[in-house]
């Protein structure tokens, strides 16, 4: 009978609990709404806004891919961080191919190329001009030369340099090259350009921030007199904040949207020089936009400053207005 | 239902809003405050809506000692006592319904209950027909009823009406003040600041006169 009851009871508390639920989501939507709808009221000074935050958060997300785009070319140009074994003058093309093969199975290289040395001599003789010097010498001074390309994964100066090492001791090898200075230089500046790119984007983050806690400072000094008659009548600060707090939400998003469809509109604009220039240079090099992730971190990120930014400004101002 | 126990409140400067003020005012009753101007009459009413705090002395209203209050309980508090002022306080750029709502949208109350319950105070106030329109296209009269409207939505214990009628002529003072009547007759406690003597003679009712911050009579009704 007390079991009963209580199950009863329970069962409407939930019910209750669910209809609450409800209406809270439904106030919630309803806030959401109906301050999207003041942002589309006025849609000149949110379009204003948005746009400040869009440009702001568009310039270093186009950087970022920039970057990203140059690392990507960095590591798959041919000759990146190559390194070139010129082999003793006695090794015969025979034992050099067989080296090349069994460089070819070694883990860590991709691409192993044997450059025949009669070859490169009339190659040589052909573009140099010096033939009859060289006719004159008799035997043919070159030695072999095996190129290796060591995988991407290993294009970090450290792990070439032991690699480098690896091969210079190898037997055959008389001198093991490598460009170590280029992929050092390549990366070191590409190592800047993402702080500088960092640094960037914290102090447009900032700016960001700051403009969304400004446009919500005017937006609650406009609606004093609002807030004051809330107030009046038993608003809590939860409610009174609640409006403002959408408003840097709709701000956020929809400046991160514009950022994505302004990076999005300068690639466009990129893609067909970029196209040319890559063909000039024998290079499938396309390219690449923002991926899924970055474009979430984007949209995101700009939201959850639009709601920063109001919560500054809700929590800095509001309780500066009381009823008289 | 409303008591004052030696209250005093100054104001920054030394202004003296209200001194060593007494009283205590039963549930269902209905008061006028009056005085001359710059007395005390908002002060007091301010104190009891917590507009202000009380200097010294405590104010009780509905059992609820109000100088222990925590400031995150106020709006609580305010949804208890109905407020009516002389210049309305209306949102302007909502209409006459949603004016009426608002203390229902405030205390998150569901929809239907809500439109129920602003149509049957509109109706009270006669401006049913009035609910689409917007607070500037109405009369002085017209906007003081949307105040009073939303000061009873929501049936607080309380109600209190600062100069209600200030701007009004005669005809339509005594239109307001008939409509206190009804609602005191429904058991709601009124507080009504007026310095309108005429009115005050209209209904009979116990009157509070203040003089220069000080309770300088308490007169009941003549029975
Ligand atoms: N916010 C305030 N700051 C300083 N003095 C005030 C303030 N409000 C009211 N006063 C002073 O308190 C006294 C009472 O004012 P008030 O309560 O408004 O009187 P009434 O409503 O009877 O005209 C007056 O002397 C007035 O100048
Ligand atoms: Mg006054």
């Amino acid at each position: 009978m007390i079991l009963e009851r209580r199950r009863k009871k329970s069962a409407k508390m939930s019910r209750r609990n669910r209809v609450q639920l409800h209406t809270w989501l439904a106030r919630h939507l309803q806030v959401a709404l109906s301050s999207l709808g003041r942002y589309v009221r006025a849609p000149l000074s949110s379009l204003m806004t948005t746009a400040v935050i869009g440009i702001a958060i568009a310039l270093p997300t186009g950087l970022h891919l920039l970057l990203e785009n140059i690392q990507e070319l960095g590591g798959s140009w041919d000759g990146t961080a190559t390194i070139s074994l010129f082999l003793h003058q006695e090794a015969s093309h025979e034992a050099a191919a067989g080296l090349a093969r069994q460089l070819n199975l070694k883990p860590g290289i991709t691409h192993v190329s044997l450059i025949d040395k009669n070859q490169a001599l009339q190659e040589f003789q052909r573009l140099s001009g010096f033939a009859d010097a060289l006719e004159a010498l008799g035997e043919n001074p070159l030695p072999e030369v095996i190129v290796v390309e060591p995988a991407s994964d290993r294009n970090t100066p450290e792990a070439a340099r032991t690699l480098l090492t690896e091969l210079q001791n190898m037997p055959l090898v008389a001198l093991a090259q490598l460009d170590l200075q280029w992929v050092q230089r390549f990366h070191a500046i590409t190592d800047i350009a993402r702080r500088t790119v960092a640094v960037l984007a914290s102090l447009l983050s900032l700016a960001v921030l700051l403009i969304v806690v400004n446009t919500i400072r005017l937006e609650i000094q406009n609606r004093h007199s609002e807030i004051e008659i809330i107030k009046l009548i038993g608003g809590t600060n939860a409610f009174i904040r609640r409006p403002f707090l959408y408003a840097g939400i709709w701000y956020g998003l929809f400046g991160g949207v514009l950022a994505w469809v302004l990076v999005t509109l300068a690639i466009g604009l990129l893609d067909s020089p970029v196209d040319k220039l890559a063909g000039l240079y024998n290079s499938a090099f396309v390219l690449s936009g923002p991926d899924f992730h970055t474009v979430v971190a984007l949209i995101g990120g700009s939201t959850l400053l639009g709601l920063a930014g109001s919560w500054v400004a809700v929590g800095r101002h509001l309780h500066e207005i009381e009823p008289q | 239902m409303i008591s004052f126990d030696n209250v005093s409140k100054s104001y920054p400067g030394g202004h003296k809003g209200l001194s060593n003020v007494s009283f205590h005012i039963e549930p269902g009753e209905m008061v006028f405050l009056t005085g001359h101007s710059g007395a005390g009459k908002s002060t007091l009413l301010k104190l009891i809506g917590l507009l202000e705090r009380s200097s010294r002395g405590q104010v009780r209203v509905g059992g609820r000692n109000l100088t222990r209050l925590k400031k995150r309980e106020i709006p609580y508090h305010r949804r208890e006592v109905g407020m009516i002022f002389q210049d309305h306080r209306l949102l302007h750029d909502r209409t006459v319904f949603d004016n009426v709502a608002m203390p229902m949208i405030v205390a998150g109350l569901g929809h239907a209950e809500t439109s129920r319950r602003v149509r049957a105070a509109l109706d009270k106030v006669g401006l049913l027909r009035k609910e689409k329109a917007y607070p500037v296209t109405l009369s002085g009269g017209e906007q003081q009823r949307v105040g009073i409207a939303r000061a009873v939505v929501s049936k607080p214990p309380v109600v209190l009406a600062d100069e209600p009628t200030g701007n009004l002529d005669p005809e339509l003072s005594r239109e307001i003040i008939d409509l206190f009547g009804q609602f005191n007759q429904v058991g709601v406690t009124l507080l009504i600041a007026t310095h309108d003597l005429e009115l005050i003679s209209r209904l009979n009712k116990r009157t509070l006169v203040l003089d220069q911050a000080q309770l300088s009579q308490d007169r009941p009704a003549t029975s």
